[in-house]
């Protein structure tokens, strides 16, 4: 029993590593996601340009290459990272140019009535993006990131492909040092669970909160 | 005689293969109420909404307060208006919208704040103070926390005419106001407008189909037809004496279909 418990504090531990990289990878993601999500709808060709590229290359390569580049390619260009840098790295950029899709659809479903209203109101560009479009737009972001954050999350398990010791690395570690299949699986298999619906119940948190008032009844 | 306010100089506007505007002119003087009346698709919200730069003119020219709307003139060239220019241009001039355009995520009260202290960096204990005196002024002190759904939309087109208010513009357009409300929700607002054309010497244009508002309320009134200006003169003139044929077929329309001239 206390054998297993010893084996279980290896799989918490992978778990950590997890979710350190889910939050790390979820804010860069976030980052990508605007900076690309806004490019994409910008008045200047350059930055349309610039952020249609990296969504088309991130989505269009497979992760698991985006994870050896980043750390076993990056090396020869003189950009040495960790294990787990190289794992943010490739995990944000790739789920950030998913979103930057959500950012993108959410700022065109605001009515065009409400840009019409900026410009009435004398408001710059940025600043009805900033004040009036972007608050009602991330109100549409939300579910949707929900949903890129559970991948990201479930994503993560591809950085024990470069030796990072997260959940599934630790959980085939266990599996190895004990030939039992089932405890270490079986555990892991909870645990992604568990984190994913605590992201849900997050999101959707938030989404109430962030609804408040907008319709009347939700006061 | 002092200079006319809005100068609209011979302004062509189509949409796709549909010509809005057909070599448009008009001349509006400070602290004029104008009524812009006529059949939907005549062209009297377009010039509105050109006159707020949010429909870019395909030709012509637009003077607004001495200064060109959509030209600037450097090293006596006119060259077209940019971003900059604009902006400028857009301070003398508000817009209240047929369907009120509040911002649905923000309190009444930061409805009224946001573009003052935004644009005109008003800090905001003043521009507080400021939405307040407007609030007040459409009798909606009481609704200043209230979040937009919360309210009827008489209530949310007052609070839309305070925030085009907070902003002290020269020249107030109303774009069919009254159109997207209940009936009995039209009269409030039409108050508010009264006592604004009462208590300011604002220069004020209307798009309406409430003949007898624009009766009313209007110094000059406009009849639009096919992007034209067919007749124009003084309520009485035009509703009560109208000469073109074109005139009297729309107020005959108009007064059969229920509407008080």
């Amino acid at each position: 029993m206390t054998q297993w418990s010893g084996y279980l504090g290896l799989i918490l531990q992978g778990a950590l590593v997890t979710i350190e990289l889910t939050l790390m990878g979820s804010v860069l993601a976030l980052i990508m996601a605007f900076l690309a999500g806004m490019g994409r709808v910008s008045r200047f060709f350059i930055l349309r340009a610039i952020a249609t590229a990296y969504i088309e290359f991130f989505r269009g390569t497979s992760i698991f290459v985006q994870l050896f580049w980043a750390y076993f390619v990056l090396p020869f260009a003189g950009l040495s990272l960790t294990p787990l840098q190289a794992g943010v790295l490739a995990l944000g950029l790739n789920v950030g140019a998913y979103a930057a899709e959500v950012v993108r659809g959410a700022i065109l479903s605001v009515g065009r009535e409400q840009y019409e209203a900026c410009t009435a109101l004398n408001l710059a560009r940025w600043q009805g993006m900033r004040h009036v479009i972007l608050p009602q737009a991330l109100l549409v972001m939300l579910p949707t990131f929900g949903n890129n954050a559970i991948e990201l999350l479930k994503a993560t398990s591809v950085v024990s492909l470069i030796s990072l010791a997260d959940l599934t690395f630790q959980a085939q570690v266990v599996r190895s040092q004990t030939g039992s299949t089932l405890m270490p699986f079986l555990s892991v298999l909870i645990i992604y669970f568990a984190l994913a619906l605590i992201i849900s119940w997050g999101v959707r948190t938030l989404e109430r909160r962030m609804a408040r008032g907008l319709d009347g009844v939700r006061v | 005689m002092p200079a006319p306010i809005i100068k609209v100089d011979a302004i062509s506007k189509s949409f796709g293969a549909f010509k809005v505007l057909d070599g448009l002119s008009m001349q509006v003087m400070p602290g004029e109420k104008l009524a812009l009346i006529g059949p939907s698709g005549s062209g009297k919200t377009t010039i509105l909404r050109i006159l707020m730069t949010l429909e870019k003119i395909d030709g012509g020219h637009i003077q607004v307060d001495g200064e060109q709307l959509y030209h600037m003139e450097r090293n006596g060239q006119l060259l077209a208006a940019d971003e900059r220019h604009l902006a400028r241009m857009r301070q003398k001039i508000g817009m209240v919208f047929q369907l009120f355009n509040l911002f649905p995520h923000k309190c009444v009260m930061d409805n009224v704040t946001l573009a003052p202290m935004l644009t005109k960096g008003v800090a905001r204990a003043a521009a507080e103070k400021r939405a307040m005196e407007l609030l007040d002024m459409v009798g909606l002190a009481d609704k200043a926390k209230a979040m937009p759904a919360q309210l009827s939309g008489g209530q949310k087109q007052r609070v839309a005419i305070a925030r085009a208010l907070a902003l002290s513009p020269k020249i107030m357009l109303f774009d069919e106001v009254t159109s997207a409300l209940d009936p009995e929700l039209v009269e409030e607002v039409l108050n508010v407008m009264r006592k604004l054309a009462a208590e300011t010497d604002m220069t004020m244009l209307l798009v309406t189909h409430e003949m007898g508002f624009a009766h009313d309320f209007a110094d000059r009134v406009l009849f639009f037809d096919r992007g034209r200006i067919v007749e124009e003169g003084k309520p009485d003139e035009i509703f009560r004496h109208p000469k073109q044929e074109r005139t009297q077929s729309f107020l005959k329309k108009i007064i059969a279909a229920g509407h008080r001239v």
